[in-house]
This record gives C-alpha cells, structure tokens and sequence, in this order.
C-alpha cells in the first residue's frame, strides 16, 4: 500500500452492511481471489439504479466511506477481495465488525475508524476527494481539517511493506512445536478413528 | 487473579506473546467445507508449506451440495468444481473428509459436535462465523477469513489480538412454546447487532444448566449475530453427558484425566468481564424477525415498531405497526446450522403429527447431517414430514445461504429457521422471517406467522 493515497470518494451512507451484502453468496463458487470487483454489492446494484457502485462518477475511487458496523456478518473474505478487486484500498466508517476488519488488512485494505461525526461532516461535503496519510495515521478531510486514525503499528508495517501474518508466523515455528507438545495433554479428541 | 473462561482458555492457548506483535495463538480443531478453502490450499502450495497438523483437522462439503433425495453431488459446475477440488486438496494434504453418504457428512457445524469431535476448552476455528456454536460445549470457537483458514493449515496457529469478554445473564425460565432460539433472538433485539463487537460471551443464568447441549447449541450459534467475536457456555454434567462414547471421545483413563481437565473451565466467583447484559426471559413470548437483519426481531404478539426503518420495510413489504401475525408466509424452511439437529426436528414434528401443510405452502425440511437424517428416519419422523407434505431432504446448508439451488424466489416469504434475514439471503428478493423450528412449523401448518403456542395443548 502506498504511504499516501488521494482519490475521490464513493459515498455509502447506511449502517450495518452484511457482506451478504457487499458479495451475495451466488458468487462463492469462485476458486480464485480475482474478478470479483464486477459483482460487488450485485444485489444493491439491481434494485437501485442510483446505486453509487453503478454510477461513472464513482469509477476509479479508491476510498469508500460508509456508516457504523460495516462487514458485519458472513466471515467470507470474498467481500474484501470483491472491494479490492473493484479498486477500494480505504473504507472510512464509525466502526467495523471483528472478521471484515481482519479480512480487510490481509487484502491491501485499510479500515479506517473515525468518529460518527466526522464521517457525517464527510457524507455532508458531497462528491469529493479525501487525503489519507497511512504513514502519518492522519484523514485530510474535505474541509481541509485533519483527523488521526489507530492504526496497530504491527499491521501498519504489513500493509506499508506488503509484509505477511504467514512470515512472522513460520519464523516462529520451533516454539509453536515445543508448544504442541506442552499443550497436547489438554487435547482429547481423536480423529483419527474417523 | 481471579479469571473468565474465556481468559483461561485464551491465556492456555498463548503460544508467543512479544512486544510490537498480536500473539501467537494456538488452533487445535480446525473445521474445513469447500467455499472458504480452496484458494487456502492454493496457498500451502504456492509457498511450499506442509499442512501443520492434519490430526486436528476435518473436512466435510455443506455449503453448496445438493439436498435433493436422489442427489448427485451438486447441480452447478461452479459447485461440482469446488467440490471436487476440497476433494483433491483433502488427498493431497492427508486431510480427514467426510464426504456425502460417507454417513457423517454435514453442515460442519452439527457433524463436529455429533463426533464428539467438539470439546470443552478447545479452541475451533471454521472459515465460516457460525462457528461459534462450538463454544456451547465451553470451547473457544470462531470464525475466520479465507487467508486465515490457510495460517491455520500452514502452522496451526492465527495471529490474535486478545478480546473483551462479555457476560450475558439470562434471568428467569422459559415459559410455554419459548425456546433456546427465542432467547438468542431476544438477546439479539436488546442490545443490536453490534452490541458484543469485539467481545466473547459467556452465556449464564440458572436457566443455562437445565439446557440441553442442542438448545446450548443454538444460542452460541447466533452470536456472531450480535456481533461477537465467539459465545460460550461453561461445560457441566449436561456437556459431559452428551460426549460420552462419542465417536472421537476418549474413553477409560483418558475419559477420566478429561473430565478432571474440563471440569476447570468454569469462571472463578470474583471474576470480571469488560461489560455485562441482563436480559429477563420469564415474561417473553416465541420471537420473530420482521426486517432485514436479525436485531429486528420483536415478539409474535407484538407490532413492528412505528419507527422502523423505511428501507428494511419497504425491503420486506411490510408497514410500521402492522401485527407481525397472521402475515402469509410462501415458504417454510426448517434446518441450517442453528436449528437442524435431532431435537430440532423432533419438536417440529410434534406440530405436523396429525396436521398438514397449508395449502400453497413450500416447506423444506433439511436435516444438519446424514446421522441426524437417519435418527429421524428411525424414530419415524420422516413419515410425520411426509404426510404432512413437506419436503424432508438430505443434509446441507441449503436454504440458509442458497449456494445451492434451494433458493426462495423473487418476492416470497419464508419462515425459515436458520440465522439470517439479510437482503437476498435466500436468494434474489427473497423475504426472511427468523423464527424457532415449532414456530416455522406452526407457520407451514396455518399459512401464516402464527403464535404456536395456541397449537400447544
């Protein structure tokens, strides 16, 4: 992920979106993490022609800014790749759900929380353009105020440096071993009888 | 320090914890079906890793299998591929899979359990957020993304942050035609879909030990509704009653040295949770859902708000304090991961026995799994399904998701026992209502959303 990223917006005011949502279950079948950007939001898209995600305007925005509790639900991840894939790189909302919000991180997408009045004041200004300093944690909004962001300073150097959880978890390969052998006594089950 | 469950059983699966990183937490079931693990699989091969430990992993197929009585393996090339590669994938890696009419397969998160393979102070993870129906036995059970599912292969670990724990007291005793489904759907209506964000929770109240691990089942199965990372129930004599002789349970000494273990895992008197929810369950009425996602739930007796949100309205056709009963329902779906077990079916069939599907009226029955098809076959409910005329079909997640072809049509209503009422859930357009099996089987019998307990003697 580039250390700055400035895009225009694509506004998405409505709170609680499922990732049933964001990539309906008839598109699961996929073997790949490619090609799903075209079916993102498929069924909001069909039912509101003035959906954002169906307007040019839109086309080539890379950050998304939405309301509270965004990706809640199904744990599939085919709901970031279908916004990464599409050209989301940021989603700005008041909070995220648990799986989404990991989910996101390991596909080159920054959730990013800000209060529920900053996102308004953002959803106010209309079709705009926004700043995000990912290396400075800092939004430059369209008002031209600057709001910080947390970020874990452990997944920050994952998405600056494209670095992996699957790196730092193989490094640490002989202390999981020596914990499987610790930890086995409190394991009962058996599957080896199926 | 006095500690949670859910503290002891996160502080015992710590494997690293170092400055500057989340900490390395150990794995030790790992479920896997066939929609969130083949690009996983991709992986261990692109990288040239081995799986970690595929004694502690099992696969089953669920999500997209055919239901149909004579089926064959799925109806649509997408399916039959991902299918066959879980396949490939399970003979490649040395993976243990249940496959259809190997007589275990099933939806992932009823066959773990029916195994026995579930046990109290695990931890379980699924590429699936139902997961945490595994926490009724006291395992710490969630679900987890697709990249993920492939850390867990490669290393039997997942990079943590550690959660907030929760405590949710049910207080009270279920009164007549309420059950487990009521109270998680109550619970859910109270404090909203996001109101565990973040948290685990620990299901308690006096109530919690007269449930059986199927009711337990059911109301760890929706926490993820509410947005929790996992919920669970501490094990007790109920728990431990359920896994004797169990297929992959010890037995003999082991047994013994496992109870003792098990019996650990209660929460300490002076324990602290980060938040706690009371919620009185002696006055309530069975529950419905009248919107588009689960928080909108209110009693059967009960009007949808007058302020409701517009779009969820106008989503499911319905008006602001309109009488959620006697709404007409097209479909009638009894199953998926939260309601299709043995018991599940044995209380539905109490409400067809001697009644029959209104006319009109679509209803499937699909079991959670081939061993809870051929119980119900033996004590002869499938008879009860039949002759009332509903659908009883073979196991899958079916209608729950509609990755298959069991999908409700544009513009009909279903009542349907599974856990989501998402738009389009059950397919394009499809309406969801969420309700108990006896409730969904009242509707099937009547046409209509109906309070079942005037169909109670």
């Amino acid at each position: 992920m580039q250390e700055i990223i400035k895009s225009k917006i694509v506004p998405l005011p409505r709170a609680d979106i499922d990732t049933d949502l964001i990539i309906p279950a008839d598109f699961l079948t996929t073997t790949s993490k490619k090609g799903l950007g075209e079916h993102v939001f498929a069924r909001l898209r069909i039912m509101e022609a003035n959906f954002p995600f169906n307007l040019e305007k839109y086309h080539g925005a890379r950050i998304l800014v939405t309301k509270k509790n965004f990706g809640c639900g199904s744990s599939r991840e085919h709901a970031a790749w279908a916004l990464r894939d599409w050209g989301i790189e940021i989603v700005i909302a008041p909070s995220f759900a648990d799986i989404f919000f990991n989910n996101a991180m390991k596909n080159g997408i920054l959730p990013i929380v800000l209060e529920e009045k900053i996102v308004n004041e953002i959803f106010a200004a209309g079709d705009c353009e926004i700043e995000v300093n990912v290396a400075a944690q800092k939004v430059i909004l369209p008002s031209g105020e600057v709001a910080n962001f947390q970020i874990d300073p452990y997944r920050k150097e994952c998405l600056l440096k494209g670095m992996d959880d699957l790196d730092y978890l193989v490094s640490r390969m002989a202390e999981i071993e020596r914990f499987d052998k610790r930890h086995s006594k409190n394991m009962f089950f058996d599957t080896t009888v199926l | 320090m006095a500690r949670n469950i859910i503290q002891k059983i996160w502080d015992e699966h710590v494997v690293v914890s170092k400055e500057g990183f989340p900490d390395v937490f150990a794995i030790d079931l790992h479920l896997i079906h066939e929609v969130t693990s083949p690009q996983a699989f991709e992986m261990l091969r692109e990288k040239g890793l081995k799986f970690h430990a595929v004694g502690r992993a099992v696969a089953t197929v669920d999500h997209n299998v055919s239901t149909a009585v004579n089926r064959k393996v799925a109806t649509d090339a997408g399916s039959q591929k991902q299918i066959m590669m879980l396949r490939n994938n399970c003979t490649e890696f040395g993976v243990k899979l249940l496959d259809m009419d190997s007589g275990k397969q099933g939806i992932v998160h009823v066959i773990g359990p029916e195994l026995g393979l579930t046990q109290p102070g695990i931890t379980v993870v699924c590429g699936d957020s139902h997961t945490s129906t595994h926490g009724a036995f006291g395992a710490l059970a969630f679900g987890i993304g697709t990249t993920e599912v492939g850390h867990v292969m490669a290393t039997g670990c997942l990079l943590q942050e550690k959660p907030k724990t929760m405590r949710v007291n049910f207080v009270g005793n279920m009164g007549k035609g309420v059950t487990a489904k009521d109270l998680i759907l109550k619970l859910i209506a109270q404090i909203g879909v996001a109101g565990a964000r973040g948290h685990v929770i620990e299901y308690c109240g006096e109530v919690m030990s007269r449930l059986s691990m199927e009711e337990r089942m059911t109301i760890c199965n929706m926490s993820i509704e509410c947005g929790a990372r996992a919920g669970l129930i501490s094990p007790d004599e109920v728990t431990f009653e359920y896994l004797q002789g169990r297929e992959c349970v010890p037995k003999g000494k082991k047994w013994v040295e496992a109870i003792q273990y098990w019996s650990s895992l209660v929460s300490d008197k002076d324990a602290e949770y980060d938040s706690v929810v009371e919620m009185n369950i002696a006055e309530m009425a069975p529950m419905v859902t009248w919107g588009f996602n689960p928080e909108q739930g209110i009693e059967i007796t009960g009007e949808i708000p007058r302020d409701a949100d517009i779009q969820a309205l106008d989503y499911v056709r319905l008006k602001a304090g309109q009488r959620i009963e006697e709404v007409p329902v097209d479909y009638v779906f009894i199953g998926s991961c939260t309601n299709a077990r043995l018991s599940d079916l044995r209380e539905a069939a109490d409400i067809f026995r001697g009644r029959k599907v209104a006319n009109g009226v679509i209803v499937y029955v699909v079991p959670g799994s081939e061993e809870v098809r051929a119980a119900a076959i033996r004590e002869g409910l499938d008879k009860v399904f039949v002759d009332a005329g509903t659908d009883f079909r073979n196991p899958g997640c079916s209608m729950c998701l509609a990755m298959n072809e069991d999908k409700v049509p544009e513009g009909k209503r279903c009542a349907s026992t599974s856990n989501r009422n998402f738009v389009g859930r059950q397919g394009k357009g499809a309406i969801t209502h969420l309700m108990s099996p006896i409730m969904a089987a009242a509707a099937a019998v009547t046409g209509k959303i109906t309070d079942v307990r005037k169909l109670i003697k």
